[in-house]
């Protein structure tokens, strides 16, 4: 397997959208869901979580050729784990009351399935520059589809972003998507509507290259 | 003894690993196509964990109140090497487990069900039978909601939806609605 070449603004670009984390790729689902319910939470969450993936992607890069590829996984989990603990710590001291909305979770960040992914798709094959560019992306990516979980949760389950209130009058809050099965619902909604958008761009292109004629007779 | 058959219920279906707390998602998701799959998954699932709960209560008792900043990391460790070791020894011993078991018991390792089981856990300072209690409820109810979820995969396989709707989005809201039934599960401990 030779890795794609690529260039380096797409090794930034990628992760934000085209190759979205969550929304595409459907890695870190856990923290995406769990702990979405109000934007601050999902903000924190994110920057954690861009916080340990880039520190780990520059680590696991910089010592890539030390590590034997026997133990390989075992060396990315530890990284990750001390830049995790790393984050807990600081959020503790920093925003006590997110940290303990947060609770577990944070912890949990080790296991998220999207930054071991990015330590052995690409930290442990590329240069130490490209692995920051290509955590940056990925990490920028995770925040946003964060964000559009919990801008979504937070104001249909609370009439309220940041606590401020946004929907004028008396709303009455969808409470069920600040709790578990808002989170699935979210998620799945927001990815109909991608695919939405993607079929509909595709089928606008089928109609471009047909030939003249045939487009309009099918519009028609 | 009510009280571990109480731990025993709410990890099982009100606090769903799954549905409520969103661990394991990986698995839910991936290998939730057919039920034999879902089952032994399952199976290998509450295997791990009951070890995993084992080892976290040692690990919390004679080793962490010296070191408590390498909770995580210990606990990381521990239960990968653990998995491993495993693994090794229901091969030399059953063969049969073995190959039931197959590629899901590895896999199972970065499973979060496992780290968040140990970390639950710690914070709520179970004693040993709790910790055990919690450990094969949470995998009973990892097991249910995969079955549940496999279940409904199958019967909605031949159905005519939409085709935006094909794939993850379609699994996302069917896990929605079970996370929305499995709430009603939640007067059970409001009324005990």
């Amino acid at each position: 397997m030779s890795p794609r070449h690529t260039t380096p603004q797409q090794d930034l670009f990628r992760g934000i959208w085209r190759e979205n984390p969550v929304l595409i790729q459907m890695l870190g689902l856990c923290p995406a869901l769990a702990v979405t319910n109000t934007v601050a939470n999902s903000l924190v969450m994110g920057i954690a979580t861009f916080f340990v993936l880039v520190g780990s992607s520059l680590l696991v890069s910089i010592v890539k050729k030390l590590v034997p590829n026997e133990v390989r996984i075992s060396t990315y989990i530890l990284i990750i784990a001390t830049f995790v603990t790393v984050a807990d710590m600081t959020l503790e001291a920093i925003v006590p009351d997110i940290h303990k909305a947060l609770g577990a979770f944070i912890a949990l960040i080790v296991v998220n399935c999207m930054i071991l992914s990015r330590q052995e798709a690409f930290a442990s094959k590329n240069t130490i520059g490209r692995s920051l560019l290509d955590a940056f992306g990925t990490g920028f990516g995770f925040i946003i589809a964060m964000l559009m979980m919990g801008v979504v949760r937070e104001v249909l389950g609370a009439g309220t972003i940041f606590n401020v209130k946004v929907i004028p009058g008396n709303f009455e809050p969808w409470v069920i998507f600040i709790l578990p099965p808002g989170g699935f619902l979210t998620l799945g909604f927001w990815l109909l509507l991608l695919n939405w958008f993607q079929e509909r761009r595709a089928e606008r292109a089928k109609v471009r290259e047909w030939p003249e004629g045939v487009a309009e007779g099918r519009a028609a | 003894m009510g009280d571990l058959f109480w731990i025993l219920l709410s990890a099982m279906v009100v606090n769903n690993f799954t549905l409520y707390y969103f661990l394991g998602l990986c698995p839910f998701m991936g290998v939730s196509a057919r039920i034999e799959t879902a089952l032994r998954l399952g199976l290998a699932d509450i295997f791990v964990l009951t070890i995993a709960s084992i080892c976290a209560w040692f690990l919390n008792t004679f080793i962490l109140p010296y070191a408590p900043f390498l909770r995580l990391i210990s606990f990381i460790v521990v239960i990968a090497s653990l998995v491993q070791i495993t693994e090794m020894v229901i091969k030399k011993v059953s063969p049969v487990l073995f190959r039931q078991l197959g590629i899901y018991l590895p896999l199972i390792t970065t499973n979060c069900a496992i780290l968040g089981l140990a970390i639950f856990q710690t914070n709520r300072g179970y004693t040993f039978f709790q910790g055990l209690f919690f450990a094969i409820g949470g995998g009973l109810g990892l097991t249910l909601a995969l079955v549940l979820m496999a279940s409904i995969r199958e019967a909605s396989e031949l159905a005519d939806i939409p085709s935006i709707a094909k794939g993850m989005a379609l699994v996302l809201i069917i896990a929605g609605s079970l996370s929305l039934a499995f709430m009603g599960f939640a007067g059970l401990l409001s009324s005990a």
